[in-house]
């Protein structure tokens, strides 16, 4: 059995590579796909916890069910937002999306 | 976490481990936003392998149900509707690059000394199963507060979406 350490130090791998994409994405939909990997990775050592620590109530695929719950309609407001901010700026970079400074 | 136990991982684990971390340095560098959105995809079906390495079987497949069957269709929606002008000769990264990944190897470097240097109450036992069975009973016993708020949540990202999405009359 890979002990617990080798699953979160895959967690806090994937979380930093989502985590570069989220800060150097110009793209906002690139942005998008970098918060998700981010939870992925989150839920990768909710997982991993839930295996090895909470191994009876199973707390962790619970709450890492809640965590795919908020991210599918992070995604649909977030893709919402970019289509509606397409449609005024024509643009989906991010360094374009100013219309809130005055 | 020491070389020589990286070494003793199973195949499975280090195969999957590593299509994840490739497929996610993929979708976070590709310039063309579509093999993003692919490489997303292989990413978590990466990922559910590593859950079902986990013993969450019922996690690995509501996984690949959420996140390739639906919010990476979204995406490539999202991408074909602003391809135009989304392509890929732009430039697809802001002058963070340096400084950002910087800050995330720094970061990383962090969060492995903590993770190798942190004693974790790790209990040894047997697979687990039924998982199905202690998913349902725990959302609807011990989290049913919340099961209920992330349904009202699921509302209103529905309705939101609705009206952000909808064309916007001009005055």
């Amino acid at each position: 059995m890979t002990p617990l350490s080798q699953y979160l130090v895959l967690g806090a791998v994937i979380f930093v590579i989502g985590l570069f994409g989220v800060l150097t994405r110009r793209n906002a939909i690139g942005i998008l796909i970098s918060i998700e990997i981010m939870l992925g990775a989150v839920n990768l050592n909710l997982v991993a916890f839930s295996r090895f620590v909470e191994t009876t109530t199973l707390n962790g695929q619970v709450f890492s069910v809640f965590v795919m719950t908020v991210a599918a309609g992070e995604a649909a407001v977030g893709l919402a937002l970019i289509l509606a901010l397409y449609k005024s700026v024509r643009a989906v970079f991010a360094d374009k999306f100013n219309i809130l400074k005055w | 976490m020491n070389w020589s136990e990286l070494l003793s991982a199973p195949l499975a684990f280090k195969l999957l481990a590593l299509a994840a971390v490739i497929f996610a340095i993929a979708a976070v560098t590709l310039r063309n936003i579509f093999h993003c959105a692919l490489a997303l995809a292989a990413m978590f079906f990466a990922l559910s392998g590593v859950f079902v390495l986990l013993d969450a079987d019922f996690l690995a497949v509501v996984q690949i149900l959420i996140y390739v069957g639906a919010v990476v269709i979204l995406m490539i929606f999202a991408i074909v509707l602003t391809e135009r002008i989304a392509s890929a000769s732009m430039r697809q990264t802001n002058n963070l690059v340096i400084p950002g990944a910087l800050l995330c190897l720094a970061l990383l470097a962090g969060l492995i000394s903590v993770i190798r240097t942190a004693a974790w109450p790790v209990l040894e036992t047997g697979p687990q199963q039924e998982t199905i069975k202690i998913i349902g009973r725990q959302l609807l016993s011990t989290h049913v507060e919340a099961f209920e708020v992330a349904s009202v949540l699921l509302l209103a990202a529905l309705v939101g979406a609705v009206f952000l999405g909808k064309e916007i009359t001009k005055k």
